[in-house]
């Protein structure tokens, strides 16, 4: 049995901030299935927000209010509150570390526009912010490397709890097949998203629910899965993004007539309202026929801003248009249509990190959760963008604290090895065993499809039933798959199935959740209940495991600040 | 229909690696990688290989393609197409296989930890951000682009052949620091860095420029940082002096005196180094390859002099 104080699964953001903290004192393992400049926290591209001012006066309160209307009022408030509260010091921190920011003339960090904020507060490092960060917190943990153990390329698969006690977690290395026990005093999830249950998605082919359902599977509910976040700026067909900064830094969004068409759906914010209204207006625009030249696409038009604009700022998506569809958006305008992006939903916590169970606070003691794969929720039903990688820093470094602090005052309580091992083993053993035909591919594919179809930018009854239906068949095929390699060494094929499996109960619970919420609300839009409805559901929801069912309850919304009130851009 | 060419690696079954073909129809505007994937799901669940983001950012999926490295998301299949209608996919070089085309990165991490790839200070910390001017951002901008991918580090000419050497992965790491105008160890940094298995110990192939998927482009870099080293005075070395000796001898002659570079590429005072040259000399005497013994200069000698006083202004 491996020993570690803490136990920190994932290593993007989140978790090597968290890893940082506890390291000030404790012994830390840093688990992740990839290898920590590999996660997908890289991927961002845009921007991380703070209120700083450094282009425009700005203030915290404008902040909180931006990113609570944006979250069509959903968020927790106090959370919030603290969350933008602590962003510019965090920014300040990260610089410190060595993280490189685009400056102003004047030296300081340089600050961006975004959509739904209402100042320029985004700081970003030309449009590979994400990956900045992400070097800059790995660098930091090369300098401190005596107090963390990072795993690289291992897999987790499930916690060990005890009542409402979490004792470790279950681990297997990934190029030897091994699998291991972790015992810790603290385990902290950062596990990220899990976009890859749709077909059109910016996410990383790693991001797979693999930790929101591992808490699942030990009785922790899912909070608000039904809130997923679609970005506009996906590349046509791929799906990979196109940072938001293209729009903030000025890009047009044309449909196939050419017309600058947000004029009809957010006039004062154009191309710069949130994320859910500017994917919806494409769709929209797709759907009724204006795509361009009658396809599903529309087009982002970068081409006023110049070379040198786009050179200075924008230089990676200018590549990525070369690279994957050989459009140089200096040149000509790059297609683009709705993606899936980010998950609101996750493990539900507190504002220290400290995983919840129930409206009435229940903790898993010794459990923690940042990032996305947890849900504070400071976003509600919404995202704005730049406000993700901020999350993951705020609540990274908070989650370490708690976990460092909670296991400080606890010694390791026991776990039974064999027993926990031995579930694993089978789980292993189980797809070794099947004799099925099915390709797996194929089920992945289906599963992709469904969920795009039936359960994306626009929902309704009859679609998420077929949805749910849908999704409850391949969940019974993938039991009949087929496996071809069974050898231990360095098996990504029983990883991939491993994914597989709980991406298809994941699909099941973000559907199961959005036919039970008759509203439309950020990110979640039912086409036949087109309104937000405050008296019903201005309430969060909770996912609960029930034998082979799904159980729904529901807690309130803290509202401190601000009462919800109409959303318009 | 194109033929994939996949070296085949699994010590489990056999010790020795072996090519498989596979055939595909590569879809419209298909990269390696999405063929890679088309493989693994449709043909053969047992190949095995990392990716993650599929958009040239995570820097997983390097492989190599036709003899060269790539990064597969980012290349599409079909320009990588051979006349035969093959694409011929190995490892990364200069580091040991695991299985199929999945390589042991230890070597590589080992030696981005060398150059203490972290900011290092002298001032206090400020209550707000250090500031940094746009110029002195853009001195970082490229070598911040690094995925570490490890393209660079296995198409490397040196490391094929030396093992010590940093590589340029490495040194595109340290020069991120070297060129932050925010470090304060600038003179610590460039002095280690010059010593054996340094930044003068690349050849200047330029072949890491080539591969690099970003424009992190490595020998770029480690030019900058030699450019550093000398302007801070680190001379105290074979490949400093080598660099200025052959700067002096083209400002004095417009051509290379090359029974001078050696001498003081190892130094006059360095006994054991001089002597350590008599043998190579001994056999370019008798194979009549020495260098006239009298440098005489090219006749346009005063234009080599103009140019060398205008870069010093």
């Amino acid at each position: 049995m491996i020993k570690h104080d803490v136990v920190i699964i994932g290593a993007g953001l989140a978790g090597m901030r968290a890893a940082l903290e506890v390291s000030k004192e404790l012994d830390v393992a840093l688990l992740t299935k990839v290898y920590p400049s590999r996660s997908h926290s890289g991927a961002a591209q845009g921007g991380i927000a703070a209120a700083l001012g450094n282009s425009e006066p700005d203030s915290w309160e404008e902040h909180m209010y931006d990113t609570v209307k944006g979250g069509d009022f959903l968020n927790d408030q106090d959370a919030v509150e603290e969350y933008v509260k602590s962003a510019p010091r965090i920014i300040y921190e990260l610089e410190h570390m060595g993280c490189i920011f685009s400056r102003t003339p004047e030296g300081k960090i340089a600050q961006r526009s975004f959509g739904g904020h209402s100042k320029p507060r985004a700081c970003f490092s030309a449009d590979r912010t994400g990956h900045a960060i992400l070097h800059a917190l790995h660098e930091q943990l090369m300098k401190k490397s005596e107090n963390v153990k990072i795993y690289n390329e291992w897999y987790m698969h499930s916690l060990i709890t005890e009542g409402n006690r979490c004792n470790g977690v279950v681990v297997s290395d990934i190029r030897t097949g091994a699998v291991e026990v972790m015992q810790a005093r603290a385990v902290i999830f950062c596990t990220g998203g899990y976009g890859r249950v749709f077909k059109i998605t910016t996410n990383a082919f790693a991001s797979t629910a693999d930790g929101v359902m591992a808490a699942f599977n030990a009785g922790v509910p899912m909070e608000d899965p039904e809130f997923v976040q679609f970005h506009p700026s996906g590349l046509y067909r791929q799906g990979i993004l196109f940072s938001e900064a293209a729009r903030g830094e000025g890009g047009y969004l044309l449909n196939g007539k050419g017309e600058r068409f947000m004029e009809k759906y957010a006039p004062s914010r154009m191309e710069l309202a949130p994320r859910d209204i500017v994917a919806r207006a494409e769709q929209s625009e797709i759907d009724e026929g204006r795509g361009v030249d009658g396809k599903d696409y529309i087009h982002l038009d970068l081409r006023h801003l110049g070379e040198a604009r786009i050179m200075e700022r924008l230089p990676q998506i200018r590549q990525l248009g070369i690279d994957f569809i050989s459009v140089d958006c200096v040149k000509d305008p790059l297609p683009i249509q709705p993606t899936a992006h980010y998950s609101m939903g996750g493990i539900p916590t507190d504002k220290f990190g400290q995983v919840v169970l129930d409206d009435k606070g229940t903790k898993m003691e010794g459990f923690f959760a940042a990032g996305e794969c947890a849900c504070v929720s400071v976003h509600g039903a919404n995202r704005l963008g730049t406000n993700s990688l901020l999350d993951a820093t705020v609540f990274g470094q908070r989650s370490g604290k708690s976990a460092l602090e909670y296991a400080r005052t606890v010694d390791f309580a026991k776990v039974n090895e064999g027993r926990e091992k031995t579930r694993v083993l089978k789980l292993f053993e189980d797809i070794f065993q099947r004799k099925g035909t099915e390709s797996y591919n194929e089920i992945r594919d289906a599963m992709k499809e469904e969920m795009m179809k039936n359960c994306g930018v626009f929902r309704d009854e009859g679609k998420l039933k077929i949805c749910v239906d849908n999704i409850k068949k391949l969940q019974t095929r993938f039991k009949n798959g087929k496996v071809t390699d069974k050898g231990k060494l360095f098996n990504t094929e029983i990883y991939e199935i491993i994914e597989l499996g709980n991406m298809l109960k994941m699909a099941e619970i973000i559907a199961v959740g959005a036919l039970a919420r008759n509203e439309s609300r950020g990110g979640h839009h039912r086409t036949d209940y087109p309104k937000r409805d405050d008296d019903h559901f201005l309430k969060h929801t909770l996912v609960y495991p029930s034998g082979e069912d799904l159980e729904i309850k529901y807690k309130p919304v803290v509202i401190t600040k601000h009462q919800p009130a109409e959303r318009t851009y | 229909m194109a033929t994939f060419k996949i070296k085949r690696y699994n010590p489990e079954k056999q010790a020795e690696p072996y090519f498989e073909d596979f055939d595909l129809d590569i879809p419209a505007g298909s990269t390696l990688l999405d063929c890679i994937n088309l493989i693994k799901w449709t043909q053969d669940g047992s190949l095995t290989y990392r990716m993650s983001c599929r958009s040239a950012i995570c820097g997983s999926c390097a492989v190599k393609a036709n003899g060269h490295a790539v990064l597969a998301c980012q290349k599409q299949a079909a320009s990588l197409l051979k006349k035969d209608g093959t694409i011929q996919i190995e490892p990364l070089g200069n580091m040991k296989p695991i299985k199929d085309l999945a390589v042991d990165f230890t070597p590589f991490w080992d030696k981005i930890n060398k150059v203490k790839p972290y900011l290092q200070t002298h001032d206090n910390v400020p209550e707000k951000e250090r500031k940094q001017s746009p110029e002195q951002f853009k001195l970082i901008d490229d070598s911040s682009t690094c995925i570490m991918c490890g393209a660079c580090y296995s198409d490397c000419n040196v490391l094929e052949v030396d093992d010590n050497f940093l590589g340029p992965a490495a040194l595109a790491k340290a020069q991120r620091f070297v060129g932050d105008s925010r470090d304060g160890k600038t003179l610590e940094r460039v002095t280690e860095l010059s010593e054996p298995g340094g930044i003068w110990d690349c050849t200047h192939c330029g072949e890491c420029v080539e591969r690099c998927p970003k424009p992190a482009e490595p020998f770029y870099r480690i030019k900058e940082i030699m450019a550093v080293a000398l302007e801070q005075g680190v001379h105290n070395n074979n490949g400093a002096r080598h660099a200025l000796s052959f700067a002096k001898s083209i400002k004095h002659s417009g051509r290379l005196n090359e029974n001078q570079i050696p001498v003081e590429s190892v130094g006059y005072f360095n006994i054991k180094g001089l002597i350590e040259l008599i043998p190579i000399g001994l056999r370019m005497l008798l194979k009549r390859k020495i260098p006239p013994i009298i440098h005489k200069s090219i006749d346009d000698v005063q234009d080599v002099k103009r140019i060398f006083k205008e870069l010093d202004q």
